[in-house]
C-alpha cells in the first residue's frame, strides 16, 4: 500500500525523524493560512500524488510569500500533473503539502528495503541524492552504500557510522545520521513497511539532517495488524474498478489494451496477458479469480471486467485444480445471463472435471468458442477482438 | 527416486483440522502419500477423518515417526508454524499459506539458520513426485511418472506444463512450487541441486517470473554446473512496472525483474527458452531432440 508524502513524513516524525515543519492543504485558503503559520516568509508548495517526478512535472514549486503559496495551491489543486510515473493520462492533484523553506548544504539518499537474494533488510545511501538513483546506480555505481542489518539485532550504530563518513558527512553531522538511521529502520520495522525512502535527506547551511522528501510503503500481508496505517489509504489515487476487485478477494490490474482475461492464479494470468500479445492483441487487464473461485466470485469477476469499456472480447483461460471446470462452467453462463454480455467470448479451461464443464458450456446454447490449447484461444480471441 | 518425497515418506499436517487442511490431507492420502497425523494447538489427543491430533510438532514426531510436513495454517500463524517445524527437526516442510507477512518471514528464515530443515514456499502449491506422493495442492490426476523436473514460482502454470508434457508423451519425477513471495526457503539452484542429483530426472523445466533476480542467479548456476537439458519460461512479459502482478514476489522495481532480462540470462546460459507459454511441453521435446 502506497501513501502520499505528507503521511509519510508524519509516520516517520512518529519515530523520530527529522521533517520539515509543514501541513497539508486541501483549498487555497488554508494552503494560505498554513504559509503564515510557518511564519510568513520563503515555503514550498508540493502536490500530493501517489508517483514520483513531481518537480519536473511542475508539481513542486518555490512561494516567496503566504499570497504566493495560495496562488500556487490554487493552480495546483484539480489540476491532472503527469509525470514519468502517473502514466500519459497523469494523476488529478487533491491535496497539496506546505512546507517551510530550508538551507540546503547537501542532498543525500537513503532507503530501506529487503533484499531477497540475501533474505535481509539494506539500509542503502548515497551522497549523490536528489536524483534519480536508479540512475545513480547506473552511472556510477560506486556511489551507492550498502549495509545488511541482521533482523535479529537491528542497526549497529557502526553501520550508520560506515554510511554516514562514506557520504562524507563530517563528526556531528554523522552524530546525527546514526539517530536519524535508527528512527528510520524502527519505523520501517514496527510499521510492516516493505520500502522507506528518503530522497532527498538534506543537511541544512545550519547543521541540519530532515527528510525533505520521503515515500514509504507498506507490505499489503500485515495491514491487518496495523489499523492506524490502514487508515491512511487514498482510495481516489486508485482505479475505482481494482479498488471494487479487491473487496472480493479478486486480484484485478487495469491495462490499456482491449482483450479482457479471466484467468486462475497469478503466473497463469500473466502467461495469458504474453500469449495474447504475441498473438498480435493487447490486454485490458490481469485478472485473477485465485485457486477456489466459487460461481458468485465468477460472476463479480466478469461484472468489473466488462465494466471497462474498452473490453471487446474475453478470454477465460482456466487450469480447474481444485477449482472444478464444471464449476467455473457454471459461474460463466449465470454470469453471462444475468449480464447480459454482449462481447464474443473465447473459452479455454483444462483439469478436473473438463469434459462435464465443456458440455455445460455447448448446452447453454450461448455463444463461446472454445479451444483446447492455450495458443489456440489466444489466436481466437484475437482475431475475434478485431 | 525422484527428489525430497516418496511413497515412503510420512507426512503430518499442520492445520489439519481447518477446511483447507482436511481437503488437502484427504486427496494426498488419496494420491498414496502416508499422512500419519496433524498438528493443531489444543486439540492435541483428538482424531480427525481418522487422523490423530497433536498438539506440537514434537508430539507429532514422537508418535509417527513423521519426517515431513504441509502447513495450511493462516497468514498471522504461519510463520510460527514454519519455526516450529524447523525446531522439532523435520527435515522437510512445505508451506502453502499465502499472505504471509514478510517481516514473519524474515524472522523465520533466520531463525532456521543452521537449522537442518529444507523449506519449500510459502505461497506455493508444494510438491509432488509423480505416482508417489504429494505435500500440497498439485491435483494428482494431472500427472503422469516420467523423467521430467519443475520447478516453478506459480502454481497454476506448473498445472499447465504438466498438461503439456503429458500431451507429448512424457511424465514428470516431481514437480516444486517453490512460491511467488519475495522471501522463500528453497529456491530454483536448490531445486536444481537435487534435480542434478537424481539419476531419474533426465531434464527439467524451470517455471520464473517476473521480479527479483532468482532466475539470473539460477541461469549463472545453469551455466556453470547443471548438465542436464533445462527448458525456460517466464511469466510477465508485458507486465507494467511498479504493479504488484498478484505474487507479492512479481513486480518489476525500477527497471529491475523484467521478463526479457530473465529470458535473455536463461537463453545465454544454454536454456531452451519458450517465449509462449503455450510451447513450454514442445520446448522440452525439442530440447530432449525427440
Amino acid at each position: 500500500m502506497k501513501i502520499h508524502e505528507y503521511q509519510a513524513k508524519t509516520v516517520l516524525a512518529r519515530f523520530g525523524v527529522p521533517v520539515p515543519r509543514g501541513e497539508v492543504a486541501t483549498s487555497p485558503s488554508e494552503a494560505g493560512l498554513i504559509a503564515r503559520r510557518l511564519g510568513g516568509s520563503l515555503c514550498v508548495v508540493k502536490a500530493q500524488i501517489h508517483a514520483g517526478g513531481r518537480g519536473k512535472g511542475g508539481g513542486v514549486k518555490v512561494a516567496k510569500t503566504p499570497e504566493e503559496a495560495e496562488q500556487l495551491a490554487k493552480q495546483m489543486i484539480g489540476m491532472t500533473l503527469v509525470t514519468h510515473q502517473t502514466g500519459p493520462e497523469g494523476k488529478k492533484v487533491g491535496r497539496v503539502l506546505i512546507e517551510e523553506g530550508l538551507q540546503i548544504d547537501r542532498e543525500l539518499y537513503l532507503s530501506v528495503l529487503i533484499d531477497r537474494a540475501a533474505a535481509r533488510p539494506v539500509v542503502i545511501a548515497s551522497a549523490a541524492g536528489g536524483m534519480d538513483i536508479e540512475e545513480v546506480a547506473a552511472k556510477e555505481p560506486q556511489k551507492i552504500l550498502r549495509e545488511h542489518i541482521d533482523p535479529a539485532v537491528g542497526v549497529v550504530p557502526f553501520q550508520s557510522r560506515k554510511l554516514a563518513f562514506g557520504m562524507g558527512l563530517g563528526a556531528d553531522a554523522a552524530l546525527k545520521f546514526v539517530k536519524l538511521l535508527h528512527a528510520v529502520y524502527k519505523a520501517f520495522t514496527e510499521t510492516d513497511a516493505s520500502m522507506i525512502e528518503i530522497n532527498p535527506l538534506i543537511l541544512t547551511k545550519g547543521g541540519d539532517l530532515l527528510a525533505l522528501d520521503a515515500k514509504v510503503s507498506f507490505d499489503d500481508n500485515a495491514l491487518y495488524r496495523h489499523t492506524d496505517i490502514r487508515e491512511l489509504r487514498d482510495l481516489s489515487e486508485e482505479d475505482p474498478l481494482e479498488v471494487e476487485a479487491s473487496t472480493f478477494s479478486l486480484n484485478y490490474i487495469r491495462l490499456d489494451g482491449n482483450i479482457g482475461c479471466m484467468v486462475n492464479g497469478a503466473g497463469l494470468a500473466m502467461a495469458t496477458m504474453d500469449i495474447i500479445k504475441l498473438a498480435g492483441g493487447e490486454p485490458a487487464n490481469f485478472l485473477d479469480v485465485g485457486g477456489g473461485a466459487n460461481a458468485e466470485q465468477i460472476k463479480n469477476a466478469f461484472r468489473i471486467l466488462m465494466a471497462d469499456k474498452n473490453v471487446k472480447a474475453v478470454l477465460i483461460n482456466i487450469f480447474g485444480g481444485i477449482l472444478r471446470c464444471d464449476v467455473l462452467a457454471a459461474g460463466v453462463i449465470a454470469a453471462v445471463k444475468e449480464l447480459g454480455v454482449r462481447v464474443p467470448i473465447v473459452i479455454r479451461m483444462e483439469g478436473t472435471n473438463v469434459e462435464e464443464g465443456k458440455r455445460m458450456l455447448h448446452e447453454s446454447g450461448l455463444n463461446f468458442t472454445t479451444a483446447d490449447s492455450m495458443g489456440e484461444a489466444a489466436d481466437r480471441v484475437v482475431r475475434l477482438a478485431k | 527416486m525422484a527428489v525430497l518425497l516418496d511413497k515412503h515418506t510420512r507426512l503430518i499436517v499442520q492445520g489439519l483440522t481447518g477446511r483447507e487442511g482436511t481437503f488437502h490431507a484427504k486427496a494426498a492420502a488419496a494420491y498414496g502419500t502416508q499422512v500419519v497425523g496433524g498438528v493443531t494447538p489444543g486439540k492435541g489427543g483428538t482424531t480427525h477423518e481418522g487422523w490423530p491430533i497433536f498438539n506440537s510438532v514434537h508430539d507429532a514426531m514422537r508418535e509417527t515417526g513423521a519426517d515431513a510436513s504441509v502447513i495450511f495454517v493462516p497468514p498471522p500463524f504461519a510463520a510460527d508454524a514454519i519455526m516450529e517445524a524447523a525446531d522439532a527437526g523435520l527435515p522437510l516442510v512445505v508451506c502453502i499459506t499465502e499472505g504471509i507477512p514478510t517481516a514473519d518471514m524474515l524472522k523465520a528464515m533466520t531463525f532456521m539458520q543452521g537449522k537442518r530443515t529444507r523449506l519449500i514456499g510459502p505461497n506455493c502449491p508444494g510438491i509432488i513426485t509423480a505416482g508417489q506422493a504429494k505435500a500440497g495442492i498439485i491435483p494428482g490426476h494431472i500427472c503422469t511418472e516420467g523423467q521430467i523436473g519443475i520447478v516453478s514460482k506459480s502454481g497454476t502454470l506448473t498445472y499447465e506444463a504438466i498438461h503439456q508434457l503429458t500431451k507429448q508423451a512424457m511424465g514428470q519425477t516431481t514437480c516444486i512450487g517453490i512460491g511467488g513471495d519475495p522471501l522463500i526457503g528453497t529456491n530454483f539452484i536448490d531445486a536444481l541441486r537435487l534435480f542434478a542429483a537424481d539419476a531419474d530426472t533426465e531434464a527439467v523445466i524451470m517455471i520464473g517470473e517476473i521480479g527479483g533476480t532468482a532466475e539470473q542467479e539460477a541461469a549463472a548456476f545453469i551455466a556453470g554446473e547443471f548438465r542436464k537439458p533445462v527448458v525456460g519460461f517466464i511469466a510477465g512479459q508485458t507486465a507494467p512496472p511498479g504493479r504488484r502482478m498478484g505474487h507479492a514476489g512479481a513486480i518489476i522495481a525500477g527497471g529491475q525483474g523484467t521478463a526479457a532480462e530473465k529470458m535473455d540470462a536463461l537463453a545465454k546460459a544454454g536454456v531452451h527458452v519458450a517465449k509462449s507459454p503455450a510451447d513450454m511441453g514442445a520446448k522440452m521435446r525439442e530440447a530432449l531432440g525427440r
